[in-house]
């Protein structure tokens, strides 16, 4: 058995196929695709005989070094601004890696081809692997570093905290809706082929950069499983692409998830990799660098270009949009600038900007002291506790943004903001990207054909509804984002430790309450619901007030 | 002489930032704080695995953000029919200035979320575990290929193995990756699920196993059909009611229980069992096969002392649950009756596979006895009652 090449072993467990005799599998998950049996060699070519030992081998590397890291005393190098952003990353990705893992089902009965449900086995259990290996990083951060706090409450926090839903449809988007739409255009098309190139590959390269080098240990361990998975996506996508019918919902599903990924993973990774670093040499390449690699090249001209001439429409519009909205509309940086704003509602601490952090931000992103300097050193004014509020309620020239109802960034490139009575309901949307994802996409009907199994955007879409009227320092308590002497906050907007620095629950009492922008609008009269929005896309950059009439 | 160019690489900076270093409010809070471990302990399993998979009757204010068409989120409580304490209560109504329900929140909200794995499965588990029996297989068939075992077989033997151990493996695949891998998006916790997923891997790595083991022996054994296990799989009517109950179990419509129930409660012992410990483990050896038992052993002790013991500890607790016991139990006694005819019936068929070897097992009516005890062991574990379909 163990001298079989792998090659003639996987074609021998081709024989396991299983074509049904008496009883169909239970169609559970509904799609509006439609395949047809065709030949379609599995692309993993994994044979559990030799996966197992290879993934044990890549198991000791790990934990040897986690071993190796803990014994070297590696955290008296880390950055701690660098790992207080590692409690939001943390808390979010072992959700996404294990929905991965439940993705994987709605693709057994939909993809007629048998050889293609091995691969699809084994991406199942790879991404088990994920999803319990980053929880046993965290765990190994919550023992080591010197604040464990945002650690310690991390899967209370993500799921209650102010952005959580943000990371939450890196998730969700993979499980839930139409079976080929989730778990192969959103999750494998899109998030893994293009998007864990900067998640797992970019990321880890800034960790390095900042004395942690067990984070790159973990995720290029799990990025060697990533490129595997992409094959899955591949294969599926041919399969669908045969059949014309098809090419309509490809073209929506691939404009939805670009879009999608792009809004959330750019806001989450780009604001990590630019604010959460020390390193700040002139060569090192900026998120928009990266992003320009990673995903520009490697992802839409390698991969995505050559898949045109099957018939797959490619949103090159959206490509080009979502890499003006990095470049030109500082999309990472109005997010990182929203992230500092609601320090107070997040469980990590949020470093303030330094002389060398604005001129490395000069030089990369020309002319971004004059949008976001004057901001930063507000934030840095106004970091430690001084009779003054929280950077949210003091005049800083911000105006606290509307939630888009789709990606759930709020709408922070002020001029693209879009607003929309749907289901009854006032809304906002980021871009009109977004609201067509809601008014167009996640419909039972898209241009004129009948889509019943597109599935819905559900949920209270905003979160300051749900505080709408409190007391900041209620909202902290009942999110629970206290440390154990039972009032300094988990979040601080600075690094500084020394207890006397620390903002507590006691400095909120004095603000006023926090409201619900989204309730606002709803109460508004049509006319001053028109002149709000007239307003506000006269807002910005950074946030600022829309300049007054003359 | 060349002068050496200055390197751009990230500086090393001292920044003590390990444990310990100060002290402030919560320098020494090293526990994962938001959930409640089953024992006294919080385990390394627990860790990894708790509260992953999120629930809005605890800290997911502001609910599941996508649903499917029909208007179901997340993962439904009514995927199964099995009940659990606590279930029926409305989830907490969150809307404008209610709060994210952080505070005076029942938990665990039900009793699904107090299951975990006994057998603590999580990746390094998981692959550890995967590996040592590939391992040992390996080592067991690369003996005996050297030391020219297979030349023992007699010819019926060889025909035995190569028709109906090789069947076999269609069954540990259809399982592992219809009922197992397929119910890995429906249980209610990350628990169940990550179990589940397991379960599924333990199956499909013994289907391969019997299918690269079946390649060894047509590799080995001149004249070995390596393509003999189709013919019988697809046609030979000792096997048919084996498949047809086995097709049915992924046909199973929308309840994960169910599935997992009939297969690992009902099918396993009455069938599965009967047909690897009750024929071949006991027929092997007389027959001069000192190897095919170590590749089916893996099989069946991926059953007996793992999968066995989580599909206890996960539909147990159903049965005595404070609020939902006799409901339960009704549906469990229902699926018992509905089950264990057609696993009888599937078991019979095989009786003629007990005459072919040479050297014969123990009786197929002595071997069934054995399997309906099992399962009547199985069944008052999980606190039900033997249905009276045992005696047909």
């Amino acid at each position: 058995m163990s001298r079989q090449s792998v090659a003639k072993a996987h074609q021998k467990i081709q024989e396991l196929s299983w074509e049904p005799l008496y009883h169909e599998p239970v169609a559970q998950y509904g799609t509006d695709y439609t395949f047809q049996k065709a030949q379609k060699k599995d692309p993993l070519k994994q044979v559990l005989r030799s996966y197992f030992p290879m993934q044990e081998e890549k198991d000791h590397r790990v934990y040897g070094a986690s071993d190796g890291a803990i014994r070297g005393n590696m955290f008296r190098q880390v950055q701690e601004r660098w790992l207080e952003w590692q409690k939001l990353f943390l808390s979010i990705i072992p959700l996404p890696e294990i929905s991965a893992a439940r993705a994987m089902p709605l693709l057994f009965r939909n993809v007629p081809n048998p050889e293609l449900h091995n691969g699809q086995a084994i991406q199942m259990i790879d991404e088990v692997r994920h999803s319990t290996i980053q929880q046993n990083l965290k765990r190994l951060y919550m023992n080591n570093y010197i604040d464990p706090a945002g650690f310690i409450n991390s899967l209370r926090n993500f799921q209650n905290d102010y952005c959580g839903t943000i990371g939450r449809q890196f998730a969700e988007g993979f499980i839930t809706g139409d079976a080929i739409t989730a778990a192969s255009i959103y999750l494998t098309i899109v998030a893994e082929t293009a998007f864990t190139n900067t998640l797992f590959v970019a990321m880890p390269a800034e960790a390095a950069a900042n004395g942690d080098y067990l984070l790159p240990t973990v995720f290029h361990s799990v990025q060697s499983d990533e490129s595997r998975h992409i094959s899955n996506g591949y294969a599926t996508l041919l399969m669908a692409l045969s059949d014309e019918s098809n090419h309509q919902l490809l073209e929506r599903d691939l404009r939805y998830a670009w879009w999608n990924n792009h809004r959330v993973v750019d806001a989450a990774i780009g604001t990590f990799i630019e604010y959460g670093t020390k390193d700040r040499r002139k060569e090192r390449e900026s998120y928009a660098e990266m992003w320009r690699r990673w995903i520009y090249d490697d992802y839409y001209r390698s991969y995505l270009v050559p898949l045109e001439k099957y018939g797959l429409v490619i949103p090159h519009d959206l490509i080009e949009e979502a890499w003006n909205q990095i470049w030109n509309k500082g999309y990472v940086h109005e997010v990182a600038q929203f992230f500092a704003t609601g320090w107070l509602a997040n469980y990590w601490r949020i470093d303030s900007m330094t002389d060398e952090d604005f001129e490395w931000f000069e030089f990369k992103y020309p002319g971004w002291y004059d949008r976001y300097g004057k901001w930063w050193e507000n934030y840095n004014r106004l970091s430690t506790p001084n009779g003054h509020h929280p950077i949210v309620a003091e005049a800083v020239d911000y105006v606290y943004p509307h939630r888009c109802w789709v990606c759930m960034v709020p709408c922070l490139v002020r001029e693209d903001m879009v607003m929309d009575k749907v289901d009854g309901q006032w809304r906002t949307y980021c871009h009109e990207m977004c609201a067509w994802t809601d008014t167009t996409a996640f419909r039972p009907t898209y241009e004129g054909r009948e889509t019943p199994n597109m599935g819905r955007l559900t949920g209270k879409r905003e979160w300051e509804t749900l505080y709408h009227g409190w007391n900041w320092a209620d909202v902290v308590e009942d999110m629970g984002y206290v440390r154990d002497d039972g009032k300094t906050m988990t979040a601080q907007p600075s690094l500084n430790l020394d207890p006397k620095k620390m903002w507590t629950t006691d400095h909120l009492r004095r603000m006023g309450p926090l409201l619900s922008p989204n309730v606002i609008l709803n109460e508004m009269s049509d006319d001053e619901r028109k002149a709000f929005h007239a307003d506000y896309i006269k807002q910005g950059p950074a946030g600022r007030p829309a300049p007054a009439d003359k | 002489m060349t002068s050496a160019k200055e390197r751009s690489v990230p500086r090393v900076n001292f920044t003590d930032a390990e444990a310990g270093a100060k002290e402030f409010p919560d320098s020494t809070a090293r526990r994962y704080n938001y959930y409640t471990p089953q024992k006294r302990k919080q385990t390394h399993y627990e860790d990894v695995t708790v509260e992953v998979q999120p629930d809005p009757r605890h800290y997911l204010s502001q609910g599941w953000i996508y649903g499917f068409a029909n208007g179901e989120v997340g993962y439904p409580l009514t995927w199964t029919k099995l009940k659990a304490w606590g279930q029926d209560k409305p989830e907490p109504e969150r809307g404008p200035g209610t709060g994210g329900g952080g505070k005076g929140l029942d938990w665990p909200a039900h009793g699904w979320h107090e299951f975990r794995d006994p057998n603590e499965e999580w990746e390094m588990t998981l692959y550890r575990y995967g590996a040592n029996v590939v391992r040992q297989l390996n080592a067991n068939i690369d003996f005996a290929r050297e030391a020219k075992a297979f030349d023992q077989w007699n010819p019926n033997w060889v025909h035995f193995v190569e028709h109906h151990v090789g069947a076999w493996m269609h069954i540990e695949h259809i399982l592992g990756l219809y009922v197992f891998s397929h119910a890995n998006r429906s249980g209610p916790t990350n628990m169940h699920n990550t179990a589940i997923v397991a379960n599924g891997m333990h199956k499909i790595r013994f289907a391969q196993d019997l299918a690269l083991y079946n390649l060894t022996l047509s590799e080995e054994i001149e004249d070995f059909d390596g393509a003999a296990h189709i013919e019988t799989w697809n046609s030979d009517n000792a096997w048919q009611p084996v498949r047809k109950l086995v097709e049915a179990l992924p046909a199973i419509e929308n309840d994960w229980g169910e599935s997992i129930f009939a297969t690992n409660v009902v099918f396993e012992p009455l069938v599965g069992e009967l047909f690897r410990s009750n024929l071949v483990q006991q027929a092997a050896a007389g027959n001069g096969d000192f190897v095919t038992p170590t590749v089916v052993g893996a099989g069946e002790h991926d059953y007996s002392q793992r999968d066995l013991r989580m599909t206890i500890a996960m539909f147990e607790p159903r049965a005595s649950d404070k609020e939902f016991a006799e409901h339960n139990k009704e549906i469990m006694q229902g699926w018992l009756s509905k089950w264990v005819p057609q696993a009888l019936e599937a078991a019979r068929a095989l009786q003629p596979l007990w005459s072919q070897p040479d050297f014969k097992p123990p009786r197929f009516e002595d071997g069934l006895d054995r399997a309906k005890a099992r399962f009547s062991g199985i069944v008052s574990d999980l606190g039900l009652q033997v249905p009276k379909e045992l005696n047909q």
